[in-house]
């Protein structure tokens, strides 16, 4: 065998290891949620069940955690996105050392670790609640939980507008504004539409972010329950293949979201090439009677 | 809060720097000359502009900064009772720093060895874990970036993104099957006959190691992909018909031409690490040293908040550290680790 051979099969074995390490807990994981002894295992394999998916479905805590995790989701989405946008176009319009001193502000959240977000939000609050006397009705869990993953969720989609925000070209919005469209039309009309795949992406991401987060959601959701915390307490207690089992449904919803999504990304990106080039060849046929002209 | 001017005055402060930073702003803004010297509010119009101010504000001030003077001030106060907070006996104190060191607030006599040695030992095996990490995502990500077929790159990278959709605890879970004492690898290693009584994987860490070594491989990947991508094919072929051996290429070329995004995935990958709850949580045994679990145990089983985040602080600190030096090392400004 060749040099070049040898090397590419050691490439090859490299990689296998690589998913096998990557996919093998998972896979066995799969097995253990449909085999019958309690203690999840694999092998031996005694008997096919579906057992442990039905008990999950009744389980009430679970389903509280999952219902409260998918809120929380959602106001994280509607808390992030829009910050995060805010974000994204304030560091647009700074520049030198206000620009650093900003970023340092806004993107430390991304670096610090979850507990410690967790634990300053909850801290905080509790005292401004106390003061404003609104203990009631803001020193809840899903209030809490929300602003603690806000605070860094929010950073991650501000660096995914960032990078959309750097390909956006000004002319757009000059062209709006000389025929006589407002600041605020032109932010909705032209800004917005242009940011519409990055909106998409920051959703998705702050979503799903939020969805399986536990460091922070464990110090501030307090007496509440998330999906996660429900988990973590339930893997402490002992295990069981019910828990393989719910593994095994996140797996498959979050995939097929992933299709979905890729599927949607991918259209939108046909329509931009196409729009691109559609643009090249109207630029094209702008500038050829020019160089006719040139010619002649 | 122990008394209205402290009080008074960490909430005046982050006005006092956003006051100055806007300052700031103006005066790069006259710098950089007329074609920007559009106000803040002519350039957004007043609606967004609004928008635009009231979102930063309460995101910086409300989320990330107060909040964070919030928990160094309270690292510097006792437990006290609700009716004794604020009164005579609420004074700044290092006795929650002192509990870390000494295991005591009054006595000074013996270490606190069993928090001290979770602590080491947590940063230890965070920065032993990321180099593992580095050195199993390398090989991959070079390949991915300079040497896998457009095809089979998005096929890989889609299968690297695949199992980070389930969440950490699932994945610890997962880690609790393989190597639990009835668990897969001891059931198969006995059914092949190589060992006659399980091992105990949870008790020698091994299960908790393998398991936040697994935890972020895709945090270290992506930056290193990143940074490999963005190199030209041509100064490798250059320095191979140069004659240097494949190793001096990756140390020579390749690396310092990736250094920001090693940079970035290590400092992501230790953060990460060293900040994990869950999988410690999961997959430690009865005397696995942790520091983020003894940190939970201060707020939830001790109820000593204060103290909770004199603990929060140290952790908090030694990240800040962690990232310092490796900005220093490999020379690289924070927007290139955030990148």
């Amino acid at each position: 065998m060749s040099a070049r051979g040898v090397y590419r099969a050691m490439i090859g074995f490299y990689i296998l290891l690589f998913f096998a390490f990557l996919f093998g807990p998972l896979i066995v994981m799969g097995i253990t949620a449909f085999n019958t002894p309690t203690y999840p295992q694999v092998y031996p394999f005694e008997r096919f069940t579906l057992e442990w998916f039905a008990l999950l479905i009744g389980d009430q805590n679970l389903m509280t955690g999952m219902r409260n995790s998918l809120i929380i989701g959602l106001m994280v989405v509607s808390l992030s996105v829009p910050l995060g946008l805010a974000g994204a176009i304030v560091m647009t319009q700074i520049h030198a050392r206000a620009r650093s001193l900003y970023y340092l502000v806004v993107v430390s959240p991304v670096l610090t670790p979850g507990v410690i977000l967790g634990i300053s939000t909850v801290i905080f609050w509790s005292d401004v609640v106390d003061w404003t006397g609104t203990r009631e009705q803001l020193f809840q869990g899903f209030f809490l939980a929300t602003l603690g993953q806000s605070t860094f969720i929010s950073a991650y989609c501000m660096l995914i507008f960032m990078s959309r925000l750097q390909r956006f070209d000004p002319a757009q919005e000059e062209a709006a504004l000389d025929l006589g469209a407002t600041r605020t039309q032109v932010f909705f009309h032209v800004l917005l539409p242009f940011l519409k795949p990055a909106i998409l992406s920051a959703a998705v991401l702050a979503f799903l972010s939020s969805f399986e987060n536990y460091n922070t959601t464990t110090f501030a959701i307090l007496a509440d329950k998330t999906l996660t915390t429900v988990l973590a307490g339930r893997v402490r207690q002992g295990t069981t293949p019910a828990i393989s089992a719910l593994a095994v449904l996140i797996i498959a919803v979050t995939l097929a979201g992933a299709v979905v999504y890729e599927v949607l990304r991918r259209r939108e990106q046909a329509r931009d090439d196409q729009r691109a080039r559609a643009a090249a060849q109207a630029e094209r046929a702008d500038i050829a009677p020019l160089a006719g002209i040139s010619h002649a | 809060m122990s008394n209205p001017v402290t009080s008074a005055a960490l909430f005046a402060l982050p006005l006092v720097v956003a006051g100055l930073f806007w300052l700031l702003t103006l005066r790069e803004r006259c710098r950089a000359g007329v074609g920007a010297s559009q106000g803040f509010v002519h350039r957004n119009g007043p609606v967004i502009a609004t928008y635009l101010v009231v979102a930063v504000g309460f995101w910086a001030l409300f989320m990330i900064v107060w909040p964070l003077l919030y928990m160094v001030d309270y690292s510097f106060h006792r437990k006290l009772p609700p009716s004794r907070r604020g009164g005579p006996a609420d004074v700044y104190t290092l006795e929650n720093y002192w509990y870390f060191v000494y295991g005591s607030t009054r006595v000074f006599t013996s270490f606190n060895w069993i928090h001290i040695n979770a602590f080491w030992q947590t940063i230890l095996v965070s920065v032993v874990i990321t180099i593992a990490n580095f050195a199993i995502c390398y090989p991959l990500a070079y390949y991915m970036a300079q040497v896998a077929q457009p095809a089979k790159l998005r096929a890989l990278l889609l299968l690297l993104i695949v199992p980070y959709w389930v969440n950490e605890i699932l994945r610890a879970f997962a880690f609790l099957i393989l190597f639990g004492t009835g668990g897969t690898l001891n059931a198969i290693m006995i059914g092949l006959g190589l060992i006659d009584a399980p091992i105990d994987f949870i008790g020698a860490n091994v299960a908790l190691y393998a398991g936040l070594t697994y935890a972020y491989l895709l945090l270290m990947i992506f930056p290193l992909y990143n940074a490999i991508e963005s190199l030209d094919r041509n100064q490798i072929e250059a320095a191979r018909d140069l004659g240097a051996p494949w190793w001096h290429i990756h140390l020579n070329v390749v690396m310092p031409f990736a250094k920001p995004g090693i940079a970035s995935g290590c400092t992501l990958v230790f953060m990460l690490v060293a900040g994990s709850l869950a999988a410690p949580l999961v997959l430690g045994g009865p005397k696995t040293l942790w520091f983020t679990p003894i940190v939970y145990d201060r707020f939830y089983q001790a109820f000593n908040w204060q103290q909770g985040s004199a603990y929060a602080i140290i952790l908090l600190l030694t990240c800040i550290a962690f990232v310092m030096m490796v900005m220093r090392i490999f020379k690289v400004s924070l927007s290139e680790i955030t990148r």
